[in-house]
């Protein structure tokens, strides 16, 4: 667990980049940093691995200060992935892979074999390995990043902003690729993004900061969506917060109508109860011509049907 | 009749003569002269390079100076020098070590300014010390910038060994002096010749360093 218990940040021009934060990310989660530039979330997150210092209050990693720790042996044992990748240029992917393994003085060999799991684990082609940074695609730099953040296995990992540089299908698929991954590493993870659709996609728990560092609201994304605590947040979270925090509400609840005469997946919209939203369910409900959802099991199968009113009934709880 | 500009039998007897104004000796010479201080241009250069990479206070006061330095005439340097160290070699490569330096740092200081903020920041965050970053990180990166200003310290160099020839140290350079006072082409156009080769085989010695040096960086540089 790492606590922020009433961090500040001041420069030494006056400007307070983070006021009296304090705050709990839970260990085997990830916590996002959500708010405009100016915020004061990178710098939150960079005093985690104290590439910054807080002026005022302590950062605790497991209940220990960061500050009494050795910067260099802190930050070996805790991942980071930034956006540009931050890749060595001058030196081959499996190399850059493996270069904390090699700075904690593991052999060669053995760095490089995890540095060649680590890739395949992160979905790049074996092939890879042997290229330079410049020869990878942004999207592929970038799960290259994250490979080499994960490579000394460090319980705690740092994001930041790490896909704002790709674009968005390219984004979307690195996302989906984060969560595939936490489900099987369940790492203790800190990530910092403007984009608040990331935030509600990645995080377990998601905490809006305001201009001049100050906490505005701590919740699980579909609390949130659902309950701003204020005009900032509320501002922030956009439009459509209502449709959007469908995309946090189970559709198995739903009652479902036996299907009508006639009534198939053909022409309808489609929704699997066991898997998808209500979003999704209601989705598929305006796709549909005479407005019901279809719900099919995984194997296609017709389960019954939904309609309008009631989607909007279990919308309202 | 007309003096052939080039007469043949004249670089046959005088090619290696034994003398020391035979022009394989001058040639010898010459790559010295030239060499010695690209080679500790480039030594001394590094550390004040990194210096002023680091403090970058110091970066504008040395160029400065550096520049004050390359805009004195070399004649000038030799006859401060000759009264210090005579006749000699010394006297050609001290101010052409000074020369190759006024190329040299601001390449040191350029190659540490193209290392990516974020490659550095990301360096920091892995947990690299600085004096291993240095070496393993900053330093790898900065070279295609150095190997390009030392591509043109070590051409300069070689083109400006001739001005020595004035003191009697001039490796090739005596061809041109000996020629013109005989007005006799031959030996100029074998001193062009062997100086314009010379530095093309140290460009090319230089380009092919870089490419096996960096291959990371071929289709950046």
């Amino acid at each position: 667990m790492i606590t922020f218990d009433g961090v500040t940040k001041r420069y030494a021009d006056g400007t307070v980049a983070v006021d009296d934060l304090s705050l709990e990310v839970p260990t085997g989660a990830i916590t996002v940093f959500v708010g405009p530039s100016g915020c004061g979330k990178t710098t939150s997150l960079r005093m985690i691995n104290r590439m910054i210092d807080p002026s005022q209050g302590r950062v605790l990693l497991d209940g220990k200060d960061v500050t009494a720790v050795d910067p260099a042996t802190l930050r070996r044992g805790i991942g980071y992935v930034i956006q540009q990748a931050g890749l060595f240029p001058h030196r081959r992917i499996v190399d850059n892979v493996a270069t904390v393994p090699l700075l904690l003085g593991w052999d060669r060999k053995k760095a490089r074999d995890r540095a060649m799991e680590l890739l395949e684990r992160v979905g790049l082609d074996p092939k890879m390995a042997r290229r330079y940074p410049f020869q990878l695609s942004g999207g592929q730099q970038q799960r290259v990043g994250v490979a080499r953040a994960l490579a000394a296995d460090p319980p705690v990992l740092l994001m930041d902003e790490p896909f704002s540089a790709v674009d968005p299908i390219v984004r979307a698929s690195l996302q989906e690729e984060l969560l595939r991954l936490q489900s099987e590493l369940h790492k203790t993870i800190v990530f910092v993004t403007h984009d608040i659709d990331e935030a509600v996609k990645l995080g377990d728990t998601v905490a809006v900061l305001r201009v001049g560092g100050k906490l505005a609201q701590v919740a699980a994304p579909a609390d949130l969506l659902s309950d701003p605590a204020d005009d900032f947040v509320r501002e922030f979270l956009g439009r459509d917060r209502g449709i959007r925090r469908l995309g946090f509400v189970p559709a198995k609840e739903l009652a479902l109508d036996p299907a009508p005469e006639g009534v198939t997946a053909e022409g309808h919209g489609t929704f699997n109860p066991a898997r998808d939203s209500l979003r999704a369910a209601l989705d598929a409900a305006l796709l549909s011509p005479d407005g019901l959802a279809v719900a099919v099991d995984d194997d296609g199968r017709v389960l019954g049907v939904v309609g309008q009113a009631a989607l909007v009934g279990a919308a309202r709880g | 009749m007309d003096e052939p500009l080039v007469r043949w039998d004249w670089i046959a007897r005088n090619w290696d003569n034994g003398g020391p104004t035979s022009v394989k000796v001058l040639l010898e010479n010459h790559i010295v002269m030239a060499f010695v201080p690209v080679v500790a241009g480039l030594l001394i250069a590094i550390p004040l390079g990194l210096a002023c990479a680091r403090y970058r206070w110091l970066y504008q006061p040395t160029v400065g100076v550096m520049n004050v330095v390359y805009s004195l005439p070399s004649l000038a340097v030799f006859s401060i020098l000759l009264s210090v160290t005579g006749l000699t070699q010394t006297t050609v490569i001290i101010p052409l070590t000074l020369f190759s330096l006024a190329v040299l740092i601001p390449a040191v200081v350029d190659g540490m300014r193209s290392v990516p903020d974020h490659v550095r920041q990301s360096a920091v965050a892995m947990g690299f010390r600085p004096y291993r970053r240095l070496v393993h990180v900053e330093l790898p990166i900065a070279v295609p910038v150095v190997l390009a200003g030392l591509r043109v310290a070590a051409v300069s160099s070689i083109s400006l060994v001739s001005v020595g020839a004035l003191i009697g140290q001039g490796g090739l350079g005596y061809l041109f002096i000996d020629g013109w006072q005989r007005q006799f082409y031959t030996p100029i156009v074998v001193g062009i010749v062997l100086v314009v080769a010379l530095a093309l085989v140290a460009d090319l010695v230089i380009i092919v360093a870089q490419r096996l040096l960096t291959p990371w960086a071929r289709r950046r540089a």
